[in-house]
């Protein structure tokens, strides 16, 4: 284990830190291209490091928990000790290569992309900023070290969206992003407390280790295990981080970046933080299969929804970003269904896929003077041939096409929806959950055959046929310079070779070539059971159904709008414009969530603000403050004389009182009988004069003992309450004092 | 050897005088002489007090006393000159910037 901590994991996110620190300081006084290689070098020693990491240092102790680099101890405050730890294992280690290995593509992607942009040094330091926060995300030891990357991914996020924020739309976008992602943030971190409540700890490999059948996690709370509120909780913030239904609204808008901003942040890696999770989190959430079952569902319907608005989107990226939640859906339907390596494994594939597909869109987009307006381009395969190669390398990886990436991950997550028996005996509150696996892959085929579609809707529009574009953009359409085309043909590569690495070798006798899975194992367990037969005929009806998904797209689409768009969309009208228009939903969210909220609040600000806070509290401390000092003023004459006049009655005041001679602040009196015992001796620091005391035993002017005893004895004929007082004489400046104190008889007599 | 009361009478006295003229005298100059008085009384109630109890701390702190005084007068005179200047008074009833 010692050799395991000489690595410096630390050092992985630090240089892309330690990158965006630089170019925010001295940004502005570097030239572009040192720029360019501060913030690409940066990162390019992180991904150096990473490599390094992940295929030297790891494999030795992959088995033991990886690789472990604890920085300082955070917090040490109660029951709760965490050190400031990272920790790298087999799946931490695989987002750490796809984060630095695509974040430094994107990097020298940008160089070329953002060439014309003025405010350049910004735009890197923000993207290197990114990629630390991701990586601590996904290095982190414990929840909060997790969370502290959380919150910095989505603050980078917001920072890129906007990051042309002198356009209100752009501001406006990434303020969504932002409010959307703290909602679920907000479930996020009540999970992370319920976790520390029941375990005692926010270490996710003692959290997972704890997660057995027996332990606090599955002790009851409202009808259904800790555990499955603790999963609900965290799968809140996914759905906000990962965009999955109901928060998925942001990511759509998130758009409003730039083009390597889309293909870094909101396609291959930020938004898939929340799959990230899930699978870290992997023996907790196995433990409640209802909550899989939740995951699965939500995954599945985000799939199938945001796939049939990406149907009718006009704008590129538009429909890349829909296409980038549907694809989510598809890895939380993955993870949902027990079927962890496949997640991670589509998670892996799309990393290249869409991130390829995002920054071919950019380049299309430089193309054509910046347009994303899918109606005006068309024709641009002879105009754009490397983009157009790339293009069509990822389209068909996104299809599942066999042999492209996309093919064994998605094939994996569907085959293990239908094969999974997770929820064989799985309940959520009492209603049986068996028929969750076949209808989540059931959802994800309808899916992946619109998946099909709408890429293929959207290759046909923009690369067959001829332009539609006006003259004077056409005229300008050009190939991008060789900076962003280069990065290109690497994901190109990586999207179509890819899956090789997760493919299902075990069909044709070589299950060892299965390297992600191996990968894996020590991380999420084994890779899910699947029989032979079962896969072979789901890779056929995937495969059906992307060949159909392309052929009815080629016969809408090819060349141009072609009568059977145009009669598909005469004849279902209103299902069209229910595409178009994303089914209302943000429409729906603002009637329901939004306005009302508006209304609470500005109602509040009327209430609490202007009348509570500023005529209340804010006018009326002022008010009284005022008539005090109006009080007090009178005070203050301004004649020294007169402050000297006070202080020497006040200094005679204070004479007056330390020399009188001392009682104590009670006297003690001890009654048998009618007989009276009083003490009146000071305890503590008696005078050291000699006092008379007399004790007037009932209260009338005339004491009945006098003397310098401090203590006098009485012999009371009645009963009842008498009163007692004692006065207390300095002879020598004839000052004194006195107390006073009552005695019941007949009460201390019952006693 | 008078008894040290009598020393201890003309020290009260000399403190009453110094504190009238204090609080009765406008004249700033008469304030400063009445703060001479009080210190001096003090002064001989610590000698006294010092011959009584053959302690020798008493003139000590008399030493202490005659110091201060003297520091006193210096910047109490000081004061005054700049007062003079600004206001051509040393009453003290006209000197009453700090109401404001």
């Amino acid at each position: 284990m010692h050799a395991a901590e000489s690595f410096n994991l630390r050092l992985i996110p630090l240089l892309p830190f330690l990158g965006a620190a630089l170019l925010i300081l001295f940004g502005r006084r570097f030239s572009r291209q040192t720029v360019v290689i501060v913030a690409a070098g940066a990162i390019a020693g992180s991904a150096f490091l990473a490599f390094t990491a992940f295929f030297q240092a790891l494999p030795g102790v992959a088995e033991e928990g990886g690789l472990r680099d604890v920085v300082w101890k955070w917090i040490a405050t109660g029951d709760l000790s965490l050190d400031l730890a990272f920790r790298m294992d087999t799946l931490s280690g695989l987002l750490c290569l796809i984060i630095t290995f695509i974040g430094f593509l994107i990097h020298i992607y940008s160089a070329g992309y953002m060439e014309h942009e003025p405010d350049y040094a910004r735009f890197f330091a923000y993207l290197n900023l990114f990629c630390g926060s991701m990586l601590v995300l996904v290095l982190g030891d414990s929840m909060p070290v997790m969370f502290v990357g959380w919150e910095g991914v989505g603050l980078c996020s917001y920072l890129l969206i906007g990051f042309w924020y002198s356009e209100t739309a752009n501001a406006t976008a990434g303020k969504k992003a932002f409010i959307t992602n703290r909602i679920g943030d907000f479930g996020f971190l009540i999970g992370m407390f319920l976790i520390f409540q029941v375990t005692g700890t926010l270490r996710f490999s003692e959290v997972n280790a704890l997660a057995t059948p027996g332990s606090a996690l599955m002790a009851t709370y409202h009808g259904m295990p800790m555990a499955f509120w603790i999963g609900l909780c965290l799968f809140i913030g996914a759905t906000g981080k990962s965009a999955q239904i109901p928060l998925y609204v942001w990511l759509p808008d998130a758009m409003a970046g730039p083009t390597p901003v889309s293909a870094l942040i909101h396609a291959a890696t930020m938004v898939t933080a929340g799959v990230y999770m899930v699978a870290r989190l992997h023996a907790l959430y196995v433990l409640v299969p209802a909550m899989m079952a939740i995951i699965a569902l939500v995954g599945a319907a985000t799939a199938l929804f945001a796939a049939l608005i990406g149907f009718a989107q006009n704008d590129f990226k538009k429909v890349l970003a829909y296409s980038t939640v549907s694809q989510l859906g598809f890895m939380f339907a993955g993870v949902g269904t027990g079927n962890f390596t496949a997640g991670v494994f589509h998670l892996y594939t799309h990393a290249f896929f869409k991130a390829g597909l995002f920054l071919c869109a950019g380049s299309i987009m430089h193309a054509m003077s910046g347009s994303g307006d899918i109606t005006k381009m068309g024709g641009l395969r002879k105009r754009t041939p490397w983009t157009h190669g790339v293009f069509l390398v990822c389209w068909l990886a996104i299809c599942g096409v066999p042999i492209f990436s996309g093919f064994f991950s998605k094939d994996a997550i569907v085959a293990g929806a239908f094969a999974t028996e997770l929820y064989g005996k799985a309940e959520l509150f009492g209603l049986s959950l068996a028929w969750v696996g076949p209808a989540v892959g059931s959802i994800l085929l309808l899916a992946a055959l619109g998946t099909a579609f709408y890429m293929s809707r959207l290759y046909f529009l923009v690369f067959s046929g001829e332009s539609r574009a006006d003259h004077e953009t056409q005229h300008h359409i050009h190939e991008s310079p060789e900076a962003m085309v280069a990065p290109l043909v690497v994901l190109a590569v990586g999207a179509g070779l890819g899956g090789l690495i997760g493919a299902p070798w075990g069909l044709i006798g070589h299950p060892e070539w299965n390297l992600l899975g191996e990968w894996l194992t020590s991380a999420v367990g084994p890779e899910m059971e699947i029989h032979h037969t079962t896969e072979l005929a789901f890779m056929g009806v995937s495969t059906a159904l992307a060949i159909a998904g392309i052929l009815i797209a080629r016969a809408f689409y090819l060349g141009g709008y072609r009568a059977p768009a145009q009669q598909f969309a005469g004849a279902a009208p209103g299902l069209v414009k229910a595409a178009y228009n994303k089914f209302w939903v943000d429409e729906f969210y603002d009637a329901v969530l939004i306005r009302p909220l508006r209304k609470l609040s500005s109602s509040l600000y009327r209430v609490v603000d202007r009348i509570l806070i500023d005529q209340v509290l804010v006018n009326g401390t002022a008010a009284v403050v005022d008539l005090a000092g109006r009080i007090a003023r009178t005070l203050q004459s301004g004649d020294g004389q007169r402050y000297m006049a006070a202080f020497a009655i006040g200094a005679a005041a204070l004479v007056f009182f330390a020399t009188r001679p001392t009682l104590p602040a009670a006297l003690k009196v001890n009654v048998s009988g009618t007989t009276v015992t009083v003490d009146a001796s000071r305890t503590g620091r008696p005078s050291q004069r000699g006092l008379t005391y007399a004790f007037d035993f009932d209260d009338d002017g005339r004491p009945e003992v006098k003397g310098v005893a401090s203590e006098a004895r009485y012999t009371y004929e009645t009963s009842g309450t008498h009163t007692i007082r004692v006065t207390v004489t300095d002879p020598r400046w004839h000052t004194q004092s006195s107390i006073k104190s009552s005695v019941d008889l007949d009460a201390a007599g019952k006693k | 050897m008078l008894p040290s009361f009598y020393y201890l009478c003309l020290s009260f006295v000399l403190f009453a005088i110094g504190t009238a003229g204090i609080l009765l005298r406008r004249n700033a100059l008469i304030v400063l002489m009445g703060i001479e008085l009080q210190l001096n009384a003090g002064n001989l109630a610590m000698l006294t007090y010092s011959r009584a109890l053959g302690d020798e701390k008493g003139h000590v702190f008399a030493f202490l006393i005659i110091a201060i005084a003297a520091a006193e007068a210096a910047v109490g005179l000081a004061i005054l000159v700049g007062l003079f200047r600004s206001r051509q008074t040393i009453h003290l009833d006209e000197a009453s910037l700090m109401k404001r």
